[in-house]
């Protein structure tokens, strides 16, 4: 009887991890194949494959930004205004005559500025939660924008700044035909979140990025500068919202003053969907890009079948409280009491 | 564990005031190499603060830290690690999201270099690890089980793992049976004596007369900040030691 018990306990042991890891791809595999079925002629056509992938795509950024920060259990309510502010400092510097090559850093760098901002507000003003420093942000950034815009849209950009959100490449040389090109942003999805997965899982700062999420007594302890790595966290965070506000400028070749309006709460709903847990220390990167696809995928699939987008907000919103439903149950089972 | 030669670890006069609040008056410690020294008192005798001075977390007042014969500044935990004093705290001070290797080595992770860039050498890890539990006969399924599957006797463990890590000469421990199943006590003081034995000195505090007979060579009591008594535990009994707690001698 103990023997059985045993294994099962062990089967336990080694099934969560991977449950805990993969258990959301196969949420998203699901999903692509009930859509399939759905809209067997359109869904998985090259076309709309793409088209899910560029409506993603500087989703995609503020997401991953924004789970850095739940890993270290904080929140980010800005990057939508962090955004939008990148974008409005694109938009006039672009209007302004400056070379593209100036052009594309100025939404990085005001992003990245932007994040620090955070940072540092969190940790030297010594705010009792991010929450608080961030939601104070999400206003000041979007007020910035509309002050430095005029409150007015911006448009046309030359075809370099456009390149990251608009751009293709060309696959005729596959001998494919020339609709079926891939589209740049995606491959910048790629590059952006493979960088990450190895910055948070092999590197010494990525490894206390989720020790201070798990216990931020422990990190102190162990010699950890905690408001550092938290700084470089929020940083990041803004940083990667400035190459949102890149990607946007390139789709939609236009500065506007509602660009990433509450974006911050699908960012955020993309990585509890994804399995990030809200109290720190949990989740993973490709969780967070099964959350962004999962979301797209569920936009594009509805819209699709020309479902009221007010369907969309109750099933977006019925997900993620079942996917932190499993959250509390995966707790319940892995951890002692 | 002859008290004629030279203490590991020493500190004279320790005095510390917050303020006006005098917390520690002219304390004076020492520790041998293999020697378990227990340290108790009453709430507020100031055992917490010493352990704070020794650490490096406090700088006290007045008064100085001699560590193998040498006079010592600690200006932060992080010239007390580099010196060989480790802290195990109440609090345990784990992450329990991570595994327990990756807990041993937080903050000091051996790296390898991939080109220019410098990523976690998990082998290396999980090698150092198994070896470093293995000769603390510490039992555990795999290096690689998070930390918030174990139970409070192997966290505990672990913590203790940690502290001697890298080749602790003193390690403090402060209550380090207070929240354990009786059955676990008994590993964490085994763990003490087998530290003994490879010649680390070990500060305990501990409000248990149990761990303190088991473990401890020597015991000392604070009472008000100030030394209060000390003897060899061969030369006292429970019933004094608790009179010394409570300011009875």
């Amino acid at each position: 009887m103990e023997d059985k018990d045993k294994k099962i306990e062990s089967l336990h042991l080694k099934l969560i991890p991977y449950f805990e890891k993969y258990g959301i791809l196969l949420l998203l595999v699901l999903m692509i194949l009930v859509m399939h079925i759905l809209q067997p002629d359109v869904f998985l056509s090259w076309r709309n494959v793409t088209n899910v992938f560029k409506q993603i795509s500087w989703q995609s950024m503020l997401a991953l930004g924004v789970f850095m920060v739940i890993v270290t259990a904080g929140i980010d309510l800005s990057v939508g205004s962090i955004m939008m502010l990148s974008l409005m400092i694109l938009a006039v510097v672009a209007k302004a005559g400056a070379p593209w090559f100036i052009v594309v850093l100025t939404p990085l760098i005001a992003g990245f500025l932007c994040g620090l901002f955070n940072g540092l507000g969190i940790t030297l003003l010594r705010m009792p939660h991010p929450f608080i420093m961030t939601l104070g942000t999400l206003y000041i950034f979007r007020g910035a924008g509309n002050l430095i815009s005029g409150g007015t849209p911006i448009s046309g950009f030359t075809d370099e700044v456009r390149y990251l959100g608009h751009g293709r490449i060309d696959l005729q040389w596959l001998g494919l035909e020339k609709s079926q090109y891939l589209p740049v942003s995606l491959v910048l999805i790629a590059i952006v979140y493979i960088i990450f997965w190895i910055f948070l899982n092999k590197s010494k700062t990525g490894k206390w990025i989720y020790a201070i999420g798990g216990n931020p007594n422990a990190a102190r302890a162990s010699g950890i500068n905690v408001n550092k790595i938290l700084i470089i966290v929020y940083s990041l965070c803004g940083f990667l919202s400035g190459i949102g506000a890149l990607i946007l400028a390139g789709r939609t070749d236009s500065g506007y003053p509602n660009a990433g309006l509450q974006s911050e709460l699908d960012a955020i709903a993309a990585c509890i969907i994804g399995g990030a847990s809200f109290f720190g220390g949990r989740g993973t990167v490709l969780g967070v890009f099964a959350g962004v696809m999962i979301m797209g995928i569920l936009r594009n699939g509805l819209n699709l079948m020309d479902v009221s987008s007010f369907w969309q907000q109750v099933l977006i919103g019925s997900i993620i409280v079942l996917a932190v439903y499993i959250d509390v149950l995966r707790r319940d089972i892995g951890t002692r009491k | 564990m002859s008290s004629t030669s030279n203490p590991l670890l020493e500190a004279k006069g320790i005095t510390k005031y917050f303020g006006t609040i005098t917390a520690l008056e002219n304390v004076n410690l020492k520790v041998h190499a293999g020697e378990c020294l227990g340290v108790v008192g009453d709430n507020g005798a100031g055992k917490s603060t010493l352990m704070k001075v020794l650490s490096g977390l406090y700088k006290p007042s007045a008064g100085s830290l001699f560590f193998q014969g040498k006079e010592k500044i600690l200006e932060s935990p992080r010239d007390s690690q580099n010196l060989g004093l480790e802290m195990v705290y109440q609090d345990l001070a784990l992450a329990g999201n991570l595994p327990i290797g990756e807990n041993i080595f937080l903050g000091r992770e051996p790296t390898k270099n991939l080109g220019f860039i410098k990523l976690l050498d998990f082998n290396k890890i999980k090698e150092l690890t198994n070896a470093h539990l293995d000769k603390l006969k510490i039992n555990v399924k795999s290096a690689d089980q998070k930390v918030e599957e174990l139970s409070g006797g192997q966290r505990q463990a672990v913590a203790i793992a940690r502290s001697t890590a890298f080749n602790a000469k003193v390690v403090i421990m402060d209550e380090p049976t207070a929240a354990l199943a009786i059955k676990e006590v008994g590993k964490v003081l085994d763990l003490i004596n087998s530290l003994k034995k490879t010649g680390v000195g070990v500060i305990v505090i501990s409000h248990r007369m149990d761990d303190i007979f088991t473990v401890c060579d020597r015991v000392m009591a604070l009472f008000q900040g100030t030394n209060f008594a000390e003897a060899s535990l061969s030369n006292t009994s429970r019933d004094e030691v608790i009179g010394w707690i409570m300011g009875k001698k």
